[in-house]
């Protein structure tokens, strides 16, 4: 499973990327895409929405079921991924790169240091193989 | 919970397993759409050994399966299959099932894993009126496993070096393999030619192994209840408990041309028929989205800001790429292509009924 170490982690399995002080990027971990396989719809939320930590933000269909991703950090969602609304297999194919969900403006940055580092997520993770 | 015979051949091949009606059963092996497309193009091979399956026998046999079933047995050959509901007295689907004609005093249902225990005891109550009548409970004893595709005669054939392109479809043959009866019946729920082979649960696994080995190589693989969800929702097969329940009648849904009225009285014919003078209120149809969004069971069907129905059955359909489902809608909206609304979670997406089956294919006669 691939965990690349310049990024955070959720335990609900989504990544997040710093850009800089103020502005993250997120989206679901290459385990979070094995686990759902044949990813078919993401609706993602609108630009200016405020999002809350914890709280689903975003739905990914497969093929049988519908998924929560929820929002690993609170802030505003600055930019949506419109590639993955008319490709939705690219969050299979490339959960780390093309497969990205949002840009998030980090409303309290205390909140990244809650966040998982990639040997904690590999144990989070594991747990549930 | 109960496992099949091919349990353990189902984790060997990395099924992903989910409880499905008191049986663990392979939901995919890899990935729903691969399997799809695989049945589609080649073949692929199901354990539906859930399913239960009933033997009928005795001197008042047939007018005992006319009794309980919608669908004209009269008109049945031995050996032939015939796709039937049974119905209450109000008309309301109690399961909807294969009926094997063996002759006159000998037939075998097969039934949904979730309505067996329900089917066994509404027979049984019945069946006091046909005496003597024998119905043995094969479930546990036999097994049911599924070839499905276009490819299915020639690895069939393959497999057990017989020809069986005489079984024309919806029928059956008995068949002597490794020493003891099989049935074969040319039947199938993914809208592709193929064949369900009922075979004692000592020796599936064995029939399982053999043809998949004869066949790997042509590209035959399992195939897990995710796709053949997907397979049956495109030809429109209707799903028990999705499509249709209790409260529907089959004048209701897409299967009306199963209530035979001209056989004579059979249960629920009263009600079927005053419903059909009167007409009905609901309609059970297919549509296609035309926003982006997949409709799910459940979801409410709109028309302007008035709920007029609900999906019943929804998915991605990975052979025409498209969102589809199917709907039970006040009649009157229930026109090839009109205009409806499914909402999905906060949202409403428009959606478009179409004609069904949304995959047409050419099956052999």
């Amino acid at each position: 499973m691939n965990i690349p170490s310049e990024l955070l982690y959720t335990k609900t399995h989504e990544w997040v990327k710093k850009v800089n002080s103020k502005e993250v990027i997120m989206g679901i971990t290459d385990f979070a895409q094995q686990q759902l396989k044949d990813i078919v719809f993401v609706e993602l939320p609108s630009v200016g929405k405020e999002l809350k930590m914890g709280i689903p933000c975003t739905v990914v269909e497969s093929v049988k079921a519908a998924y929560d991703i929820y929002a690993p950090i609170s802030g505003k969602v600055l930019k949506i991924n419109q590639k993955i609304q008319e490709k939705p297999q690219l969050v299979n194919e490339d959960p780390y790169g093309e497969g990205w969900f949002l840009h998030i403006e980090i409303s309290n940055p205390n909140e990244l240091s809650s966040l998982l580092s990639p040997d904690q997520y590999r144990v989070a993770s594991a747990s549930e193989h | 919970m109960k496992k099949t015979p091919l349990y353990d051949t189902h984790l060997t091949c990395n099924a992903k397993m989910v409880s499905f009606h008191g049986y663990e059963m392979p939901l995919q092996y890899d990935s729903i759409i691969n399997e799809h497309l695989c049945v589609r193009k080649n073949a692929g091979l199901f354990d539906i050994s859930h399913m239960g399956r009933f033997e009928v026998s005795g001197d008042k046999a047939f007018p005992f399966i006319q009794q309980i079933i919608t669908n004209d047995a009269g008109q049945l050959a031995d050996k032939q299959v015939l796709y039937t509901p049974i119905c209450n007295e109000q008309g309301g689907i109690i399961d909807d099932i294969l009926v094997y004609k063996w002759h006159e005093k000998h037939f075998m249902l097969v039934v949904n894993c979730s309505n067996a225990e329900k089917d066994l005891s509404w027979l049984q109550k019945q069946a006091a009126n046909y005496q003597p009548l024998e119905i043995r409970d094969l479930t546990d004893s036999a097994s049911l496993i599924a070839l499905q595709g276009p490819q299915s005669t020639n690895m069939l054939e393959v497999a057990l070096k017989t020809k069986f392109d005489y079984i024309k479809r919806f029928y059956f043959d008995d068949h002597v393999w490794d020493g003891t009866r099989i049935t074969i019946s040319r039947t199938g729920y993914t809208g592709e030619d193929g064949f369900e082979i009922c075979v004692d649960s000592e020796l599936v696994v064995k029939l399982w192994n053999l043809l998949i080995g004869k066949n790997k190589q042509d590209g035959l693989r399992p195939i897990g209840l995710g796709a053949r969800d997907t397979l049956r929702l495109e030809a429109c097969l209707l799903l028990y408990g999705n499509d249709m329940d209790e409260t529907i009648t089959p004048l209701e849904t897409t299967i009306g041309w199963t209530v035979k009225f001209n056989k004579g009285n059979f249960i629920g014919s009263e009600s079927l028929l005053n419903q059909k003078t009167r007409g009905i209120d609901r309609k059970l149809v297919g549509f296609e989205m035309i926003d982006r969004g997949i409709p799910r069971h459940g979801y409410p069907v709109l028309k302007g800001n008035e709920m007029i129905g609900k999906v019943t059955s929804g998915s991605f359909s990975p052979s025409t790429n498209k969102n589809i489902g199917l709907c039970l809608i006040q009649s009157q909206y229930g026109k090839i292509g009109e205009e409806l609304q499914i909402q999905i979670r906060d949202n409403t997406y428009n959606a478009r009924i179409v004609k069904t089956p949304f995959l047409k294919r050419d099956l052999i006669k």
